[in-house]
């Protein structure tokens, strides 16, 4: 084969069992990879992307076909593969009651780096990763994304030829991530390495050389990004309706024939179709009568997610907006704050998490709290969920304070965690029971409440399996679905999306979109920034205080310069931050 | 190994294993529950048991009941109340003393019936009617043992203050080794140092293998070139040099606070205790690999380590004794052999024959235990 | 209400007992572990290896020596020919006593009416020595007796006539079947308990439970419930093979033994689950597990009598629930006693029963970590 692939596999196949059911993981995949270049491996959750990086690692053996990376055989030669190859796994095994330079040390020891050496490769390191001013850190304090860099500090120890790196901006705030994304393109320039990155994060395969798309154990397409956005020329566009809110705007386009996706994108709806089409025709879809349609260039998301909407299944219609069932119960007045928070602050130690902050949320908003990791969003969520009591202000969620409210304030609002906390040793239908009649839910009313979850969330197929062994996007809809058992009129959500799939998002925001509308109040955390264009109204958090706090367009618009005069959610966040510290500097 | 793969790795295994260990140590320091176990622990159950645990009973409550009061019975019961074994109760009649035994208040009656004085000097001799509560079947004997010893020695001042000699054909001259004045406390606190060294060494290592693999840090360290032998030895010598410091605590308390004397040599104690510490701790080792998840692996401990090495081990309750099927059990037991060395060493000495056959049954017990961690913690992820 | 607490009870349930080697480690152990304990734990002799060495000729040491060879209990495993052989023969453990006759103790016991015998007695196990001795005792006590009758001599002027009660042959076991009762019932309660609340902490479910209406009291009920449960089949269990198979009498009121054991249950279950919110890992909860059964344990009185000692410790016993239920066990089996006499028992376990489950759900909210 190619003499110059650094990593091939041929006809390669592995698959699990997991409980009386056989999983195929990967199913006859042939690829080759080529040195000196990023190639990123896409896919939904579930597609085999962290099974297909640890074949390559020799920490699987394959049930059939072969895989050699650098030379050797991953599979037979194991040890002389992991000897000269650097792997990062998605969690990436640091040891959090070590010390910063205590697991450079372990790592150097491991991979054998002579002591003469070693000044100068942590000089190196630290100066690439920016970690040197906290060398004496604990791991276990750092941010993710500082985490994320330690990791790979330690992976790049003896700077292997070929860099494994499984998902390796999961949960990595935006800053985080674009310094991330520049170290691996400095080692791939400076040193020549070869690098295979996982992702589930669209905007990152278009940093990449090559792609490798793989979904359900099967190479759906691979080539370099371009040509894989190119077959999308003419297909996509941005959409205004005048009066209409984007958010509804794209409820009535997603699901109808002919439309591909559709997406909010701060105050317009991004419309891709299935056919090359004239402006002209799309008027034709309904809601789009009197609509602004402007073309705009193709992305590699359309190409990837019009990829998997015909492999799904090529005539059948995307899916439709979610059944919401009508609030059971309302409480006080329409327009008054669901949510007040005045000057709330926490302290852990002499460390103040949460530093003063204040906002209010109405009835039926989408209120994003947004930041990078360690900012202080979790904090204050735990605090408004009456989990932690806080150390000063005020907090009121519908009217009380739920630390010290009865119960049955608890039974209206929903919560779902960032972990997706569910009983990982109960199966999905009986974790669907106990959250319904942990809230109180009887006879008829929980076995329809279940039925609708099982349909309504695709789990069905699954309510028989023990939730720990779903994949990481059906864990999420199952802690959804059971967070919406009863209905709640207020819903936390930490993190909610963090580590899932496109795909995955896509439906759960089109979900939360469908219960605002029905009037449920939503409170949310993320640092996925598309994702706050989807809010209402969010705040943008830092250091426990809260840098801005707007529409999404007021804080895009915020950020606008001459010389970016459309800058991204990203942009302007990245602004924000920089200049809060800059002001902390100067004080 | 693929040391003959790749030699040039092997250069690098003793760095990697210095690292390994470093890295444990340090987890050990930031975690003050491995301290506290290692410790800690050891010096809180050491002082409770050492003072909690005997089976020596002084004082024992006696109800004394002569149902005619007189110099004879008086002169009997005399015999008892100088005994320091005994803490006499008067009862004036044999009802009120019954009750007493039945609400616990004392453990025996010593009753001496009306016409005591008068059989007394009658040839067969009187009856003197001893009641003991036998539940605790041990104590009983115990109290009936005292009271024997307390009869014999009135008989023998009596029979002799009257010029005559008692009649006692065979006399028995009793010799303890090893323990002459028969201290339980000289053969518990040993055999506590075996049941707490098991103790220390199991809980240290259950939990550490499962851990690793629940946390994901596994998973980095596997596709590092160290083999799982050299991640297994780094874990064994890390908690090695932490429960000998336990170990030694321990055998500090029990000859300086106790007072137990250590007969034996101090460095043939320590080899022995090294190759325990290493079954315990394999046995630990064992635990986590094999269920990979802390909630069960902490199950087994919990069931597995304390009460067959309190019950099994010959600490209290003398193997020769229980059935054959169940000796045959005890020898999967690692303290039973640790016991047998412990107690020998402190109180008899270097008893080559049985130090030696024991040590033997602890490094193969090591040796099982850790070949199953080893087999079960494969270079692979399922 | 009652439904939420139901599902929560339903929910722990199917954790506990839905992974195969979580229910295997749950029922088949203790019942195991009665089984073998059973017959391990007994103070009787059975089986006394002892040497002989004698050096007598005479036809009274032989007697002497049939009557040891006939005890049930002495087992001879070496006839010894030099005093040289005796020290090897203890040292290695090959026999518990060596009885020694002396050269003249025929001529000794015709002549002076009177002659010894020496008897070593390996002491590295202090109590089974003592045992052992008591055996030897009474065994010479008895030739002693036949000597006197046969020849004629006087006879001691008193003698002692014993009888105990509540187990008149001292069958040891009757005394540690009831103890282990109570032991396995511990150990079961902190199985379930103890890492429970730290294991849904170190898992995140914890957070969700608290979001939800159910109060800590209802949450503390639903994690009680399940090893007050479990702890009375398994209890029942236990008690049965101890009926049945070891045969040890049930005298007094079974009401009252259940009375006891359900607020054994109450007291373990709370120090579980008191020791499971405090605990933020669940290698922490494990070691707190070990900090209070092993003493709870060694200091209820199970071995070793709470009289034997010293004061400081006994009072220290006064909060191990394990040594109210202990004394319960023993009295209602072997005593036939009922609830007039265990009142003084009943009420402690309750007590610390009540204030550690208080603490515990208190903690369950404000345990911060």
């Amino acid at each position: 084969m190619d003499a110059a692939s650094i990593l091939e596999a041929v006809d390669l196949a592995r698959s699990f069992a997991s409980g009386h059911q056989r999983t195929q993981a990967l199913d006859g995949v042939s690829f080759a990879i080529r040195p000196g270049v990023v190639t990123g491996l896409i896919g939904p959750d579930g597609a085999g992307k962290t099974t297909l990086m640890r074949l390559a690692a020799g920490l699987l053996v394959p049930d059939a076909g072969s895989i050699r990376a650098l030379g050797l055989d991953s599979t037979r030669e194991s040890l002389a593969v992991q000897a000269a190859l650097g792997y990062m796994p998605q969690r990436f095994g640091l040891y959090e009651d070590l010390s910063v330079q205590e697991n450079l040390d372990l790592y150097a020891d491991l991979q054998g780096v002579p002591h003469t050496a070693r000044a100068e490769r942590y000089a190196e390191l630290m100066h690439m990763t920016g970690l040197g001013p906290f060398t004496r850190r604990l791991a276990g304090r750092l941010s993710g994304g500082m985490k994320q860099k330690l990791g790979l500090a330690c992976t790049l120890m003896r700077a292997p030829r070929l860099l494994l790196l499984d998902e390796p901006t999961v949960g990595v705030d935006p800053v985080s991530r674009r310094e991330l994304w520049s170290i691996v393109d400095r080692l791939v320039k400076n040193e020549g390495m070869s690098v295979l990155l996982s992702t589930a994060y669209l905007d990152e395969a278009e940093r990449c050389q090559a792609v490798i798309l793989l979904d359900r154990g099967k190479i759906l397409d691979q080539g370099p990004p371009a040509t894989i956005s190119a077959r999308m020329t003419g297909r996509t566009w941005a959409v205004r309706v005048a009066g209409k809110r984007p958010r509804d705007l794209q409820a009535t386009l997603t699901g109808q024939a002919g439309v591909v996706d559709a997406l909010v994108q701060g105050d317009h709806v991004r419309l891709v179709t299935q056919t090359a089409d004239d402006p002209a025709q799309l008027t034709g879809l309904p809601g789009l009568q009197d609509a602004h349609i402007d073309a705009v260039p193709p992305r590699f998301e359309d190409g990837f997610i019009d990829l998997l909407h015909t492999r799904n299944d090529p005539t059948a219609a995307p899916h439709g907006v979610p059944r919401v069932d009508a609030l059971p119960q309302r409480t006080g007045a329409d327009d008054a704050p669901v949510i007040q928070v005045d000057g709330l602050r926490r302290r852990f130690g002499s460390f103040w998490a949460v530093d003063g902050i204040s906002f209010d949320v109405r009835r039926g908003e989408i209120f994003g709290l947004l930041g990078a990791n360690g900012a202080g969003k979790s904090t204050t969520f735990r605090m408004l969920c009456g989990l932690l009591p806080a150390s000063a202000g005020s907090l009121r969620v519908a009217g009380l304070d739920l630390r010290h409210a009865a119960s049955t304030a608890r039974g209206r609002i929903g919560y779902m965690s960032q972990k997706f906390s569910l009983y990982g040793n109960l199966s999905v239908a009986q974790n669907l029971d106990f959250f319904a009649s942990a809230y109180g839910l009887t006879g008829t009313r929980r076995e329809a409440r279940r039925d609708w979850a099982l349909t309504e969330f695709e789990l069905s197929p699954y309510a028989e399996r023990l939730s720990a062994d779903l994949s990481l996007g059906y864990k999420q809809r199952l802690a959804m679905a059971c967070a919406l058992m009863h209905q709640p009129e207020i819903l936390f959500l930490d993190e909610p999306t963090s580590g899932v799939d496109p795909l995955a998002r896509r439906e759960f925001w089109l979900r939360i979109n469908a219960l605002a509308r029905a009037g449920v109040t939503v409170l949310v955390t993320t640092h996925f920034m598309e994702e706050a264009e989807y809010c209402d109204r969010l705040a943008i958090m830092a250091a426990g205080r809260i840098l801005a706090m707007d529409e999404p367009a007021a804080i895009k618009a915020g950020a606008r310069t001459p010389e970016q005069p459309e800058p991204s959610m990203e942009d302007a966040f990245i602004r924000l931050v920089e200049a809060a510290d800059a002001a902390k500097e100067a004080a | 190994m693929s040391a003959t793969q790749k030699p040039s790795l092997r250069g690098g295994g003793l760095m990697r294993l210095k690292g390994l260990v470093r890295k444990e140590f340090l987890q050990i320091v930031r975690d003050p529950s491995s301290i506290a176990i290692a410790f800690v622990m050891p010096i809180f159950l050491l002082v409770l048991f050492g003072y909690g645990v005997s089976l020596d009973a002084d004082h024992v409550p006696v109800a004394l009941v002569a149902e005619a009061p007189s110099p004879d019975t008086a002169d009997f019961f005399a015999s008892l109340e100088s005994s320091h074994y005994f803490a006499p109760l008067h009862a004036r009649t044999l009802a009120a003393a019954e009750q007493a035994l039945r609400e616990g208040r004392v453990n025996a009656i010593v009753h001496l019936r009306a016409n005591f004085a008068e059989q007394l000097r009658r040839s067969d001799g009187a009856p003197i009617q001893v009641i003991v509560n036998g539940v605790d079947a041990n104590t009983a004997r115990l109290t009936q043992g005292y009271i024997e010893g307390a009869w014999g020695n009135w008989l023998a001042r009596r029979t002799a203050s009257q010029g005559q000699e008692l009649a006692t054909p065979v006399q028995l001259e009793q010799r303890v080794w090893f323990n002459s004045e028969l201290r339980s406390r000289n053969y518990l606190v040993p055999g506590l140092v075996a049941i707490i060294m098991t103790l220390i060494g199991t809980l240290l290592t259950a939990l550490v293998m499962a851990r690793e693999w629940e946390r994901g840090t596994l998973e980095a360290l596997l596709v590092t070139p160290a083999s799982m032998t050299e991640i297994l030895l780094g874990k064994i010598i890390a908690y090695f040099v932490l429960g000998t410091g336990g170990m030694l605590l321990t055998v500090g308390l029990a000859v300086g606070l106790f007072e137990v004397p250590l007969r034996g040599a101090f460095w043939l104690l320590w080899a022995c205790a090294s190759l325990f510490l290493l079954a315990a701790l394999g046995m630990g080792l064992a635990i986590s690999a094999v269920a990979r998840n802390q909630f069960v692996a902490g199950q087994v401990a919990i069931i597995g380590t304390f009460l067959p090495a309190f019950l099994l081990s010959g600490f209290i309750f003398d193997i020769d004794s229980m059935p054959t099927v169940v000796q045959g059990i005890t020898h999967v037991i690692v303290a039973r052999y640790f016991v047998s060395i412990v107690q020998t060493l402190f109180l008899a000495g270097d008893v080559w024959s049985v130090v030696l056959p024991n040590a033997f049954a602890l490094l193969l017990m090591a040796a099982i235990f850790l070949g199953i961690t080893w087999r079960k913690s494969r270079k692979r992820l399922e | 209400m009652l439904i939420r607490l139901l599902a929560l009870i339903h929910k722990e349930f199917l954790a506990l007992l839905k992974d195969p080697r979580s229910r295997m480690v749950l029922i088949v152990p203790p019942m195991i572990q009665l089984l073998v304990f059973g017959y391990a734990a007994t103070f009787d002799l059975k089986d006394i290896s002892y040497a002989l060495y004698n050096e007598d000729r005479g036809a009274a040491s032989r007697e002497l020596v049939a009557a040891f060879d006939g005890a049930p209990a002495f087992h001879r495993v070496a006839t010894l020919h030099a005093e040289g052989e005796v020290a090897p023969l203890v040292d290695k453990r090959a026999v518990l006593v060596v009885l020694r006759i002396g050269p003249r103790f025929s001529a000794d016991l015709q002549s002076r009416g009177s002659a010894s015998v020496q008897v070593i007695v390996d002491g590295r196990n202090s109590n089974t020595a003592l045992i052992a001795l008591n055996y030897v005792r009474a065994i010479v006590d008895g030739f002693n007796r036949e000597w006197i009758a046969a020849h004629g001599l006087p006879a001691p002027p008193a003698r002692l006539e014993t009888r105990a009660w509540f187990n008149p042959n001292l069958e040891s076991r009757w005394f540690f079947i009831p103890g282990i009762i109570g032991m396995l019932t511990l150990v079961t309660t902190m199985l379930v308990t103890a890492l429970t609340v730290a294991r849904e902490r170190e898992q995140g479910t914890f957070d969700q439970l608290l979001v939800t209406p159910l109060r800590p009291g209802e949450i503390l009920l639903g994690k009680a419930l399940p090893g007050f449960i479990v702890g009375m089949v398994q209890g029942t269990a236990i008690l049965l093979i101890a009926t049945l198979w070891f045969k040890v009498p049930l005298l007094g009121s079974l009401p009252a033994l259940y009375a006891g054991l359900a607020l054994f249950l109450l007291s373990g279950v709370g120090a579980g689950l008191l020791i499971s919110s405090l605990a933020v890992t669940q290698q922490q909860g494990l070691l707190g597990a070990f900090l209070f059964m092993v003493p709870a344990v060694i200091l209820s009185g199970f071995a070793t009598p709470i009289a034997n000692m010293p004061t400081v410790v006994q009072t220290i016993t006064l909060i191990d629930p394990l040594r109210y239920f202990l004394v319960i066990l023993r009295k209602v089996f072997l005593e036939g006693a009922g609830f007039d006499v265990l009142m003084g028992q009943f009420w402690p376990m309750a007590v610390i029963g009540g204030v550690s489950l208080i603490l515990a759900s208190w903690l369950f909210r404000h345990r911060l970590y």
